[in-house]
């Protein structure tokens, strides 16, 4: 996503009446208050951190949602789905359920077992020091820069929307989110990501709503599409997928299946420590197998008010919208299709509660990522680092003032954003590279008892180091995308799919070769960190609507009925 | 979330969630009710979408405190 072009605009698209102003009002407020009512609960570390683990399923589940819905995903996905069309609903569906489903079923049981503070907390205790560290630093760097361009993102659309200042919009939110987290910890992130998920929900819901009356339903939102866009398909997921030409994206189905579904979102899902630790608040085995599957389900359903507002704006947008980096003055760009089909759609009130639903969902990111960044560093770069032994309130405290410095750093992180029109792809592509190896480290780690300490981190860095060359060499030669990414036709998506498959195969393979000349670790050291020498606790003779397998099962055939039906 | 609350007392996020709508529930009934002979100049304006918004968030709210609403002896 680029942004800074869509300056140029100097005309606001909507303008607030004092409804409006109220709802966004009584909304900072709320989470305001919720976070100082919060701070009383979180004396101890695991408050703190880990929210007590004291939540249900349904709490984690929605916070693990909501949490990632803030990553840009609102006007970044709403966009491309009127650039790319439904192929973007590639990153919903099979982009997150299986993997989310696998988390569930497969992984939670022993990041839960293991009684860890944070994704580079299992790996310390499967791998040690040398795996925690490159994971935790990487992970660290990663969640303040994002956080930082997730910030800028919104203040550069609520300048474009509603015509504020980009400061007072990157000082008035980063406050608020610092004062919260800062104030009740996870517990606070956790409770504004519910309220966060519902204002999200009820203030983009009537966009589909409305834009399907006014098309006469889909069929005839299709037949507008046809009509303005003659010759392209932009309504089916799978068809388009037989050649990297064929389709606006440049992508080919083996990219999605193996480089999406297969790799970037399983090691999104699974390792990225901003979603697993809505999951590790759970309050038991149960609710921390049940989260991530009931996070499925409502995942499965956010293409209907973020990739069909997309494609209504191809439908009933009366001027065709543009990519960011060629923007002129009077135009706009893909990223500003959801503004303007709730300026369509959306008088005095609704408006107001539109625009709190996208503020909602950046701070719900924003949080997401302050408060993962300050369990980081606490635990696994400060605690095992720098001061071992210390009062657990001094970890709290610790917590608190990362809590603020993360938000600094973020800031800054947000201005030099500004100087770079394009660092949104490359961040992007970043966090892909450690995101991608950390999964066949942490899926071997669990699944095989032989691989060794030196074998997980070299398997890491390997990977790591691999997925930075691979994305340079494309860059600065285009004739490696053909080698890279199977065609010269491939696109950015495509190469970075392509990318996180090779970077996960080259760490995997790293890993056991490594693993087959090293000494493997004694057994008693890996109970309840390996698959074989852990007894995972079973529901025992609960009916079969209480399993999570059974809802796991569900959400997988939902999803392979979706397939077919956009196919 | 009945089993969070009791542990420590706290009031469970559904009940915030439901003053929030219930808040946002009138503004918006309230607002669309105000501009009803002169609706805004939006496309679909004469459905009057602030009035059955508002007042599905209305009662969204108001179940949601109903239930979740901290008792007195917890």
């Amino acid at each position: 996503m680029t942004y800074a072009p869509a300056l140029l605009n100097s005309e606001r698209l909507v303008h607030l009446a004092p409804v409006d102003l109220a709802i966004i009002a009584i909304y900072f407020l709320a989470v305001l208050g919720i976070g100082f009512y919060l701070k009383r609960f979180a004396k101890t570390g695991e408050d703190f951190f880990l929210a007590g683990r004291e939540m249900t399923a349904w709490v984690a589940g929605l916070a693990f949602v909501s949490a990632n819905l803030g990553s840009l995903e609102l006007l970044g996905w709403a966009g491309s789905s009127y650039q790319y069309g439904i192929l973007a609903a590639h990153w919903y569906w099979i982009g997150a359920i299986p993997a989310m489903v696998f988390l569930g079923i497969v992984m939670m049981p022993f990041y839960y077992i293991s009684k860890t503070h944070s994704v580079p907390g299992y790996l310390q205790l499967r791998y040690g020091s040398a795996a925690s560290a490159l994971s935790a630093v990487t992970f660290a760097i990663m969640t303040v820069l994002m956080s930082g361009v997730n910030m800028y993102a919104m203040a550069v659309v609520m300048k474009v929307v509603l015509g504020w200042n980009i400061n007072f919009s990157i000082w008035v939110s980063s406050v608020t989110v610092g004062l919260y987290v800062a104030a009740g910890g996870l517990f606070s992130a956790i409770f504004n990501e519910v309220l966060q998920f519902f204002l999200i929900w009820f203030g983009a819901l009537l966009i589909p709503i409305l834009g399907l009356i006014e098309t006469g339903g889909w069929k005839g939102m299709v037949a507008r599409i046809q009509q303005n866009f003659p010759g392209q398909d932009y309504t089916h997921i799978w068809g388009p997928l037989g050649r990297f030409q064929d389709n606006p994206m440049g992508m080919h189905w083996t990219g999605i299946v193996f480089g999406l579904g297969a790799v970037q979102a399983m090691g999104y899902w699974t390792t990225d420590f901003l979603v697993v630790q809505r999951v590790l608040s759970a309050k038991d085995i149960r609710s921390a197998k049940m989260a991530p599957i009931i996070g499925s389900f409502f995942k499965m359903a956010v293409p209907f008010i973020v990739i069909l507002p997309g494609l209504l704006g191809l439908a009933v947008l009366p001027q065709h919208l543009v990519p960011a980096s060629s923007l002129q003055p009077g135009q706009y760009s893909y990223n500003e299709v959801l503004p303007l089909m709730l300026a369509r759609y959306c008088g005095p009130g609704l408006l107001g509660l539109g625009i709190t639903a996208l503020v909602a969902g950046f701070m719900a990111g924003m949080a997401g990522n302050v408060s993962a960044f300050a369990t980081v560093w606490t635990y696994d770069l400060y605690r095992p680092f720098l001061r071992k032994t210390a009062p657990d309130q001094h970890y709290v405290s610790m917590g608190r003032w990362c809590t603020m410095i993360g938000l600094v750093i973020s800031i800054g992180t947000a201005y030099l954003a500004m100087g770079f029109a394009s660092i949104m792809d490359y961040v992007q592509a970043l966090f892909g590279f450690f995101i991608a190896p950390l999964f066949g480290t942490v899926l071997l780690g669990m699944l095989w008892k032989r691989v060794s300490r030196a074998a997980g981190f070299w398997g890491l860095l390997a990977g790591t180091f691999s997925s930075i060359g691979m994305f340079v060499a494309m860059k600065l030669d285009p004739r490696y995308v053909a080698v890279f990414a199977l065609s010269p036709h491939a696109k950015a998506l495509a190469q970075d799919m392509y990318q996180a498959l090779w970077s996960c195969v080259i760490c995997v393979t790293v890993t056991v070769l490594v693993t087959l000349v090293t000494k493997p670790r004694p057994d008693e050291e890996l109970k309840g960190l390996v698959y074989s020498l852990t007894e995972v606790q079973q529901e025992g003779s609960v009916g079969l609507i209480r399993r999570p397998a059974f809802w796991g099962a569900v959400a997988i055939a939902i999803f392979l009925v979706l397939q077919i039906v956009f196919w | 979330m009945i089993k969070m609350s009791e542990k420590r007392h706290i009031v469970p996020v559904w009940f915030f969630v439901g003053v929030l709508l219930l808040i946002y529930g009138c503004l918006i009934f309230v607002s669309g009710l105000a501009e009803w002979s002169n609706p805004p100049s939006t496309v679909l304006a004469e459905l009057h979408a602030p009035v059955w918004w508002g007042g599905l968030l209305i009662i969204l709210g108001g179940v949601y405190v109903a239930v979740f609403r901290p008792k007195k002896d917890a």
